[in-house]
Parts: C-alpha cells; structure tokens; sequence
C-alpha cells in the first residue's frame, strides 16, 4: 500500500501547491473600515455589509491543512469547501483523477486514501488532512507500470479511458480487499465504477489475470 | 506490440498506441490543460420550461468574492454571427440551434440565462447559486402522449417529396391491412442519454480580439472551428480547436452547443482563458439526448413465412426551436424482401431542448419496433425467427434497386447462432428453466450505412525512418489512432512502432467528424493514399540511384518491408526508408494527400455495414427480475483493422444496448417540465454487474468497393439490433412482450 511504501516521516517536504494566505492580516489592516461604514447613511450600509459579509467570508475560509500526494508532503491553504477532486484537479494540476458526476454515482474520481480506495468528488479536501492521497499518477513505479495498469492495456480494459483512472484505482483496491475471486464478485464490488464505452468483460480479465498473476498490488 | 508480423498487421489485436496515456492519467481532456490566468465559469439554467424572464437578480453573485463577470442576455458580449431578425416584432427564425443569451425567452428547462465567471471554481460555483430570477411563465407542453396530434412532416421533406424523410411508398401503401396473416403493433422509446464519462468541458482562450483558441470536448474538430468562426465572424484559420482526447461522446460532440458559447463570450469579457464544465444535471438537458420515440408497424406475411408487405410509422421529438431529425425507418426500406413496405417519418416539436444522434441514431430506435416486429410475426406463423429472417433475407437492395457493395449478414447470423447455442431455443415461451428462473433466446439484427467522406492526411517520413502522419479527425474512444497506425504500417510496410498518428487538433489537414461510423473508411483511405504516394517518392529516389541494383524499379516490383526497400525479383538490392532519405540529403519527405470516394461507385452499388446480436436472458418469474446471461454480437463490417479494439467496440455496443433495453430512460415531471432522472443514480446506465460476458465475432471479409482497406464501420451496428434481441428473448423467457423500454420488472410482474 502506497501509505506503507511512504510513510509520512520520510515525505519530502514541497510547498508547489497553493499558498498560505495572507489574508487575515489584511483583514486586520482594513478592520477600521467597519467604524467608517458605521457612519455612512443606512442605503449604502447595506449595499456595502453586501459585500463585506462576503469580504469577511473570504478571509476565513482558507484552512491550512497537510497531506501526502503520491509519495509528497504538501503543505496546503484550502478553502473548506474544496472538495479532494477539485484540490487535485484545479490547484495541483493532477488531471488523471476524473470528475464524472460530482455526486459520487460514477467512479471516476476514486482515488486511495490512506490504501482506501476513495470518492475524491465526495470527501472534502479539509478531510484527509494529514492522510496519504495516492492518486492514477502514482500507481506505477516510475516507467514501469503497475501490473493493473499494464493488464488494462493488454485487454484494452476502456475505451475512451476517462473512467479508467476511477476503474484501475478500484481495480487495484478491489483485489487488495479480496474482492476478486470469482467474475461476479469483481462485477459486484466493481459496480461502482461507470464506463459507459461499456469495456465491462474487458476490465473483469484485466482483474482476473491481475489477481491470478500473484504480483503484489 | 510484440507478437505480429509487420507485414500482416491489419486485424492484429495491437494494443492501443495511447493505452499507456490513458492508464497512467497522462492524457488530457478538454478541462485539463493549464493556461495561466484561467477563469472560472458555471452555467445557470432556467427553472420554468417556457415563457420569459421577468427579472434577474445577479447582485449577490456579483458582489461574492472572487467573481469576475456575471453575464446574461442584458450584458453579454453579442455575437456577431447570430442571424438578426429582420424587425424585432418577427418572430426568430425556425430551426436553428439555441442563440445564447439573446433575449429573455425561455424555451426549456435549464434553460442557459446566466454564466458566472470567477477566479475559482468554488467561488464560481457558489456565486451561481446566488443568481435569481423572475418569470413570466406561459404553459408548457414536454408531454409527448398529450402532443403527437402536433407531430408534422419535417420541412427537408416537404421541399422535396423524394428526401430519405419524407413519406415513402414501395408497392402498395398499408398492404398489410388486407392480409389474412398480420400483425400490429406500437413501440414507444423514452428519451435516452449519452451520458459519456466526461462531462462537456471547454476552456476558451482568445489569444488577440480576433484569435480564439479552444480545448473543446468535440467529435468534429473542423465543424467547431466552423461554427466558431462563423459565430464571432472571425477567419476561419484563426479559430483553433484541440481535442486530443475526447472521453466518450456517442454523438453529444457533433453539435456546438450554448455552453460553448457561454464559455467563449465569458472569456471576451474578462479578457483571460475560461474553463467551463457542465455538471452532470446539465448533460440531460443542454447537449442533446435520443429523442423520445413512438412507432408503430404492421407487418403481413403468407403462411410459409414471406414477408407481404411492412408499414412502419414513426413520430420523434424535437425541440421547439430547431428540426431535430434522424434515419429511424431506414432498416425497414432495405432489410427485408417485401414488396410492400410503407414509411411515415413525422417530428413532434416540445418545449424541450434539442435532441441528437446518439450512438446507433435513428436506426437503433427504427430498429427496435421492426426487429421486435419480426419476432412478433415469426411468433404468429409459429416459426424460428431466426429462419423468418433468412427467408426474407434481401440479396440486393430493394429500396435502391442496386447491388450491395458486399454483404455477408447470413455468415455473421450462423456464426451467432452457433455460439450462443440458438438450437436451445424452443418456439414456445416460457419452456427453458434454469431453476426457477426461466430462461430465454432472442435476436435482432442492425444496419448501418457503410459511410464514407473526404479527408485529408499529410505524412511525413523522417530521415530516421519513423513516419508521423496527422489529420483533425478526433477519437472518442474506438481506438482511432492506433487503427491508422495498423494500416499506415501495412501499406508503407513499417513497423507500427515507428509511426505515429496525430489528431485532434484543427492546425492538421482536415478531416470530417468522428461520427456516422465513417472514420476508419474515411481517414483510413486518406492514409492509404499518403502511403501509396510516400512509395512512389521512394521508389522515384531508388530507381534514379547511380548504384544500378533498383534499375527499372516500379512500385510493383519492389517489396516494402520492415522500412526496408528491396527488389522483390532480387532481395538482396535492399535499402531503408532512412537511407534513402539520406542519400537524396533530405532531412524528411513529406505528402499530404486527399481520398475522396468515388461517386459513381455509390450509383452502382448500396452500401451497407451489418450486425446480427443474439441474447440470453433470464427472468425471475416472481420478482421479474432480468439478467442477460449471454451475448454475442456478429458483425459484417468489412475488414476488421485492430481485432481487439473492434471487439472492444462491439462489446461497447452490446452493453449500451442492454441499457437501452433494460435500465435507461428519462422521467419527466410533466408539472415542471423538468427530468426528474438527471443524475447517474436516478437514470441508470449500465454497471459492471449488468454486463455480462459478451462475445463479438466478425465475418471479417473486405469490401473493396467501398474503400481501398475494405473497411465499413462498427461503431453503430455495435448497438443497432441490440434492444430487440434482449426483448425478444424476454418474451421468449416469459411470453410477455414488452413493447415500451426501458424492460423494468413491473412491466413483467
């Protein structure tokens, strides 16, 4: 499990991810502003509270939060309602983790957390604070391929290959978790996970041979 | 990539030049470059189905934190494109794609009436929350039950009588109604969903006032280009469209939509790159679906089984604003011997959006009703369907009167039958049991015009012997790239290592849209052709040698292997692409060549792909509950280029169809207008435990009329037939016949 592989003692340090905010201090700075706004005439007090409860909201809905990205210890400035997918996929630029719903129906964002295979669209990026992420792009071992990964290819296991991310991360969970012992039980504990090129039977012997094969996944 | 012959790569099952991209998350969709500086954007739609916007409230959105611009149709930039009425008092022009943001009409459900545009997503998103309106609401009609008395002819037929939709009479009209031995019956196919993996994403990028870049989920990177430049009234080389890799599609990619648009105005206005993805609700009702269907066929046959005369009628829905049309009583004009045959295609329009072909258009839901129909008639007359359809089996076209380019349909109906074990079947329902479960056999058969364009490919040979050819096809999905590459390094004889296929781009020579299942005849001869014209320069530059061994060299006498030229009489005189390069000191050698099909083949012969689907069901008799147990899926498709993503496709097909047939179908509530399924867990697409092992086999015969590789498509006829064939066994398995899909339980208990 990725989580064994690094553990979070030996993370290397890298800040390449959005950074702390300075915010609250500007916040402070303008603070006067509030005794000004208090004198000015009632209309353009409510126009500007408009905007200033929203100003205020701003400023506080950064969190610092830390977490292991594919083997990398990320310090990161997030806002609450950033959800793992979109801290991913919008602030460090790993695409390869899918959004295919938002509402956690199709697969195509699941990623480790912690060795656990995950619906990054449905857990908050404040939620895995301190936890490990492994996401498509740290499966393999450098050039070399993780044995699901290679075993997609040679069964052509997608199509279009924008679920396959969500389907190889299953995939890899679904043998670690001993799911994987007959077609049907891949097909059950896999059914969270949509293609809708419909390479079902093909991910099924991606899956078998993978979990036949012995390697260690 | 280990185990073929390079001279024989054509049909290997060759893994996917891209798979590694696609495993490893390093292929990137259309909402996945980085551009600096990009904006966010969210669409808001419209939460009455018709009348006018009485007031829009976007002060809140404007003032939440991050927001940039918060358009609509009182602020947005024009588009200068968009037809004028000529006096505002006329009413807009019928039968065009929704204009965005033009005015305060609102013609369906999420209707677009705002985008939100802000410096994240999070911030986007939740300022289009805050963005509120008012409405004028006028009475809708989405019901297709209340409304089919306003079904009309559409207008291409009423122009002319003779268009392939206009009313069609072979023999006598409605000879059925006098027959001693007949059947009639009505289908309905509710509204269905592409629903590819990924959602419509653009990012849109004016590079200066009059440059637009786009990363657009598109099938047709010339078509956006087009629709763009006319839009914005811009040169058409200055709109540059990317769309390297598209994941998924089934024919929501065909048409520009207002998303598109919303993304491109937003970016005008402030002034940086703007990402805008649909969320999944939004792919239910702003890119196109399969159109709500009723059908009705009447069919006669003489007791030994020939078939007298067909009537297949056909109403489709379409929005109210744009003539929204497909070939949904095709099949029944050709498939069939009858000398009678009778089609009536009208469209029903709703206050809907517009519909669009969606994988198999037209033909899979023509399909159902007459495949479903046969097994009806066959029933009727107590016959094996499967011998019905032989006996009736067409060996020329009898809609065209013209010989078939090549058809193999009856191989491919004994490979299937064969393999699915077809003499299990008994006539009566309800015989078969599997425990208590009772199980069932039932086929349909599907067609598909074996479609080909004009496209463009220019290749280029490098001196270190590699070959990288492009062309602005795109690749949904069925393996594009890696099928040019199989037949790139058959007919230039080098390894498939050593070439590489580039699309997706509009910079490259132009190609039609990946739909209709014309690529591969289409693009795949224009590779050929390059091919063909890279050996004559080659062979041109070793004939005119000083070393005399290639004396008197032509393109038939030499042997083009491995990337080696040799003398096919002499062997031994034998020189590498590279070192020819080399000696003429060219540091490359480059073609570009167009394939253009030939027309007076198409006067003399009908052109058409094939596929025969055979399907074992089991029914709970209790619960009615289904299972399909077993599919096989054949196909006449001409040469297969890649066994492995062919049958890919084919299997593809087949579990589309088991949704088609089975889960998949909108709900609306009629109150609102609204689609009560718009989600994947409220519209079921199928999942890994609905599909079960799925054969697909392939008659793999050329068709050399149709294009030099001798290719028809796959891609339709993967799921055409499909729907029928799971339904006839269902009625096999129970003796119910199910004419309304989706095939829910309730409708079998």
């Amino acid at each position: 499990m990725s989580s064994d592989k690094f553990p979070e003692k030996n993370l290397p340090e890298e800040e390449n991810g959005p950074q702390h905010s300075d915010a609250r201090r500007t916040f402070l700075k303008q603070s006067s502003l509030l005794t000004a706004l208090a004198l000015a005439p009632s209309a353009a007090i409510k126009a500007a509270e408009l905007k200033f409860e929203e100003k205020v909201a701003a400023v506080f809905e950064q969190v610092k939060v830390t977490l292991g990205i594919n083997g990398k210890k990320h310090k990161l400035s997030i806002e609450p309602r950033a959800t793992l997918l979109d801290l991913l996929r919008e602030q460090m630029h790993l695409t390869g983790t899918k959004k295919g719903c938002d509402y956690g129906q199709c697969g195509a964002c699941t990623v480790h957390v912690d060795g656990q295979r995950v619906l990054s669209c449905l857990t908050l990026a404040a939620m895995v604070d301190g936890k490990e992420v492994t996401t498509i792009e740290g499966l393999a071992n450098g050039d070399k391929l993780h044995p699901m990964q290679e075993a997609f290819i040679k069964h052509d296991g997608f199509q279009c290959g924008y679920c396959t991310p969500g389907q190889i991360m299953s995939a890899v969970a679904c043998v670690r978790e001993g799911h994987a012992d007959s077609d049907e039980e891949i097909r059950e504990y896999m059914s969270g996970n949509i293609c809708r090129c419909g390479a079902y039977p093909n991910i099924v012997n991606a899956i078998k041979e993978v979990k036949n094969g012995g390697q260690r996944v | 990539m280990k185990d073929y012959f390079f001279q024989d790569t054509i049909g290997k099952p060759m893994d996917r030049v891209d798979g590694r991209l696609k495993v490893t998350g390093a292929a990137k969709y259309s909402a996945e470059y980085e551009l600096p500086n990009m904006a966010h954007a969210v669409l808001v739609g419209s939460t009455i189905a018709k009348g006018s916007i009485k007031s829009l409230d976007t002060k809140r959105a404007e003032n939440a934190p991050g927001v940039l611009a918060v358009l609509h149709y009182q602020n947005a930039p024009k588009v200068p494109g968009y037809a004028q009425a000529a006096h505002p008092t006329e009413p807009k022009p019928v039968g065009q794609p929704l204009q965005l943001f033009i005015d305060n009409q609102i013609n369906f459900n999420d209707h677009p009436i705002a985008v939100v545009v802000a410096d994240t997503l999070e911030r986007a998103m939740y300022a289009a929350k805050l963005v509120k309106a008012q409405y004028n609401e006028e009475k809708h009609a989405t019901d297709f039950n209340k409304n089919t008395a306003k079904a009309f002819l559409p207008t291409a037929a009423k122009r002319n009588p003779k268009h392939p939709l206009g009313d069609y009479v072979r023999g006598k009209e409605d000879a059925y109604k006098t027959e001693p031995l007949k059947i009639e019956s009505e289908y309905v196919i509710p509204t269905e969903f592409h629903n590819p993996m990924e959602l419509q994403s653009i990012i849109a990028h004016w590079e200066a006032a009059d440059k637009l870049t786009v990363y657009d989920k598109t099938q047709a990177v010339m078509g956006t280009q087009n629709a763009f430049a006319k839009d914005w009234k811009i040169p058409v080389e200055n709109v540059k469209v990317i769309a390297t890799f598209v994941g998924g599609a089934f024919g929501n990619g065909l048409h520009t939509w207002p998303h598109e648009t919303a993304a491109i105005m937003a970016a005008k206005k402030v002034n940086r790159p703007v990402k805008l993805m649909l969320t999944r609700e939004q792919m239910f009702t702003m890119v196109g679906y399969r159109p709500h269907a009723w059908q009705k066929v009447g069919m006669s046959a003489t007791k030994d089984g020939k078939i007298t005369a067909i009537t297949h009628e056909a109403i489709g829905q379409t929005s109210s604003y744009e003539e929204f049309t497909e070939s949904t009583l095709q099949q029944t004009r050709m498939m069939y011997t009858s000398p009678n045959v009778t089609t009536r295609y009208r469209i029903l329009p709703l206050d809907v959006s517009t519909p669009i072909w969606m994988r198999g258009p037209g033909e899979a839901t023509g399909a159902f009703a007459l495949e479903s129909a046969l097994d009806e008639m066959a029933f009727v007359l107590g016959m094996d369907p499967l011998e019905f359809r032989l006996i009736n089996h067409t060996d020329k076209d009898p809609e065209k009167n013209l010989p078939w380019s090549t058809k193999y349909l009856k191989e491919a109906m004994q490979m299937g039958a064969e393999r699915i074990g077809w003499s299990k079947r008994q006539l009566k329902p309800g015989m078969v049991k599997n425990g208590e479960w009772l199980v069932g056999y039932g086929m349909g058969v599907g067609t598909f015009g074996a479609n080909r364009g004009r496209a463009k490919v220019k290749a280029t040979l490098h001196k270190d012997g590699t070959l990288v050819m492009q062309s602005a096809t795109t690749d949904i999905g069925p393996g594009t790239g890696t099928a040019m590459v199989q037949i790139a390094a058959q007919n230039l004889g080098l390894p498939p290592e050593k070439i590489v296929f580039e699309l997706g781009s509009s910079l490259y020579p132009p190609s039609p849209s990946q739909g209709g299942s014309a690529t591969v005849a289409t693009v795949g001869s224009a590779v050929h052709a390059a091919c063909q014209a890279l050996k004559q320069r080659l062979t041109s530059m070793v004939a005119g040698n000083a070393d005399t061994s290639f004396k008197g060299a032509t393109v038939e006498n030499l042997t083009f292997k491995d990337g080696y030229v040799s003398m096919t009489a002499s062997p031994s005189a034998r020189l590498s692409f590279a070192d020819i390069l080399k000696q003429q000191n060219l540091p490359e050698l480059e073609v570009t060549e167009e394939s253009t099909p030939d027309a007076s083949l198409r006067q003399k012969y009908s052109m058409y792909s094939y596929s025969v689907h055979f399907a074992e069901v089991q029914v709970h008799p209790l619960t009615g509950q289904i299972k399909v147990t077993n599919m096989v899926s054949c196909a006449d498709a001409g040469t297969i280029i890649n066994a492995k993503t062919a049958g890919n496709q084919m299997i593809g097909g087949a579990v589309g169809g088991i949704g088609m047939a089975l889960t998949e179908g909108a709900v609306m509530d009629h109150r609102f207008g609204r689609y009560v399924t718009k989600d994947l867990a409220e519209y079921h697409v199928p999942v890994h435990a609905d599909a079960p092992n799925i054969s697909s086999l392939f008659v793999n015969k050329p068709d050399l009329i149709n294009n030099p590789n001798g290719t028809k498509g796959i891609g339709e006829i993967a799921i055409i037939g499909v729907a029928p064939a799971i339904a006839n066994a269902v009625f096999n398995a129970t003796g119910k016949r199910i004419r309304e899909l989706p095939i829910t339980p309730d409708k079998l208990i």
